[in-house]
């Protein structure tokens, strides 16, 4: 499979499904979008108990700022993949480098969200919303004496993403869509650097979820935090990110990268465009082929 | 609920109750069955009240052996607890041992610790541990071990130690597991000192009903059945209450 790569149209190439296990896939062309938040050198994983490597010979980055989302079939490694730039899970083989240091142990500073949304039954949203204030250093340390600075970071936040009102109720008094929207203010209250999204919308109805899709781009607008987002929908991942990473099925390897040119900030009525459908439909039919490959 | 549902969550237990008293009446008389096999309800509440100084003070006896046993179980099945539902290795190793320990019938433990301890109330308040700290254990273990792993991820990689996670996250999580426990094993804790006081004691219901049954008052041991009995409810109706009020996020609603 020969590398192409058309640099200025709305999809570039890059990779191919084939074994290509020898340097980083070229192309990556970060310089302009600031220093790497995120790298990885070849990076093998093997669980302790799996057959086989979960996901093999990664090699990417992730500029700082930048939105980027990974698709595959199911059981790609996907999730494997968070877990290693989460630094819950050190490589078998390689280095993962956060902001330019090797990742030693879980990486602070990072916000999680689920697609279930984990929160705390016991707790009222606001009281999961401002969770990390309690974990995190420094906030921690300073945690008697700011409460009240903390509670009003969490409550703006809360407001942000259209949750005022809701500020003392129960999880389970939210709707499906209200959680999701808790969860991803408590990944985001103690601003971290990294945003790490796990499917985060994908138990939602479509409405639900293209109306989070317009909450998370406002917030990632407003704060300008780094996004690795996994799904396995592709206009969610072609609507949101700056680069979409396709991976093979198991073992997970980054077969293909396309950055996706639309202009920032994307509207919902960008995703009825030709443009856009086209970038989704190649998406498509290029997964559809390394499946039945 | 409408108000003639809520009467009727009310009267039903009470008319089971009635239905019940009348029946143990009925085969009395249809079978005429001897006082001294099966006294009818009224003597049991003759005897209750005629002998009511020495079944209180009994029944103080019991009910504190019963609660110190029960409280030793709490802390006992709450530490072993956290410890075989945070670890793997606790888990795998001790679980098996715990196990085979419930499946030993405990009254054969009275001997060993009327042997260990002598006679009094050392036996009856360990045998009350005994029977009660099982399933306190294994409660606290499932609600600590079925943690989501993601839930865990997310405190973890804001920094969370175990500690963090076990004070924020898993004790508040479990609490629903530990009342369930407590519910069971409060009255698994009474049979343990009752068993251990008709053997090991001069004092206590169990005794009691012992030293009754010998001279053949069968209303007088009915009478102490009738004690452990409102006892282990009153103590059911306690953890029942605490329950709602600290979970009630973890109960059903309308």
């Amino acid at each position: 499979m020969s590398v192409t790569q058309r640099k200025g149209t709305s999809l570039s190439r890059v990779g191919g499904p084939g074994p290509s296990r020898g340097p980083a896939p070229a192309g990556f062309d970060m310089s302009k979008r600031g220093n790497p938040l995120i790298q990885l050198e070849s990076v093998w994983l093997k669980y302790p108990r799996g057959t086989g490597f979960a996901v093999e010979d990664i090699s990417l980055e992730v500029a700082d700022g930048e939105f980027i989302a990974i698709v595959g079939p199911s059981g790609c490694g996907k999730s494997t993949f968070m877990k290693l730039v989460s630094g819950l899970r050190p490589p078998t083989l390689g280095r993962v480098l956060l902001d330019g240091k090797e990742l030693k142990g879980p990486a602070k500073m990072v916000g999680m969200a689920f697609q279930a949304s984990t929160l705390l039954p016991w707790r009222t949203t606001l009281e999961n919303v401002f969770l990390p204030f309690e974990i995190v250093e420094p906030f921690r340390r300073d945690y008697r004496r700011n409460q009240q600075l903390y509670r009003e970071r969490a409550r703006s936040l809360i407001n942000a993403v259209g949750l005022d009102g809701f500020e003392d109720k129960l999880p389970r008094e939210l709707s499906g869509g209200m959680q999701q929207r808790a969860s991803l203010c408590r990944a985001l209250v103690h601003e971290p650097r990294l945003l790490l999204l796990d499917e985060p919308f994908a138990a939602l109805d479509a409405f639900t979820r293209e109306e989070l899709w317009c909450v998370l781009r406002d917030l990632w607008a407003a704060k300008k935090f780094t996004v690795v987002l996994v799904t396995h929908d592709l206009r969610e991942a072609v609507f949101l990110a700056d680069t979409v990473y396709v991976m093979s099925k198991r073992p997970g390897r980054v077969v293909r990268h396309d950055r996706i040119e639309l202009a920032h900030p994307r509207d919902l009525d960008v995703t009825y465009t030709p443009a856009f459908a086209e970038i989704v439909h190649e998406l498509r039919g290029y997964i559809g082929r390394i499946q039945n490959a | 609920m409408d108000p003639k549902s809520k009467y009727m969550d009310y009267a039903a237990p009470v008319v089971l109750f009635l239905i019940l008293i009348a029946a143990w009446y009925a085969v009395i008389e249809i079978f005429s069955v001897p006082s001294f096999v099966l006294p009818s309800p009224t003597q049991i509440l003759t005897d209750l009240i005629r002998y009511h100084e020495p079944i209180l003070v009994a029944g103080w006896i019991t009910l504190w052996r019963t609660l110190v046993g029960f409280a030793l179980a709490l802390i006992v099945g709450c530490v072993l607890g956290a410890i075989i539902g945070t670890s793997r290795l606790a888990h795998k190793s001790a679980f098996p041992l715990l196990v085979g320990f419930n499946a030993i019938p405990k009254s054969a433990f009275v001997p060993v610790l009327v042997v260990w301890f002598g006679m009094g109330s050392l036996p009856a308040v360990l045998m009350a541990f005994l029977l009660a700290f099982f399933p306190i254990t294994v409660n606290v273990a499932t609600g600590l071990a079925t943690l989501e792993p993601e839930l865990e991820d997310v405190l973890r990689s804001l920094g969370a130690h175990r500690m963090d996670i076990l004070l924020k996250v898993g004790f508040p999580r479990s609490l629903p597991y530990l009342f369930a426990a407590c519910k069971v094993a409060i009255a698994l804790a009474f049979v343990g000192t009752v068993v251990s006081e008709t053997v090991a004691s001069d004092t206590g219901i169990g005794y009691l009903m012992m030293a009754a049954s010998s001279s053949l008052r069968m209303a007088f041991v009915f009478a102490g059945l009738v004690v452990i009995g409102v006892m282990s409810m009153v103590m059911y109706l306690v953890f029942a209450i605490l329950e709602s009020r600290m979970t009630g996020w973890a109960q059903h609603h309308e």
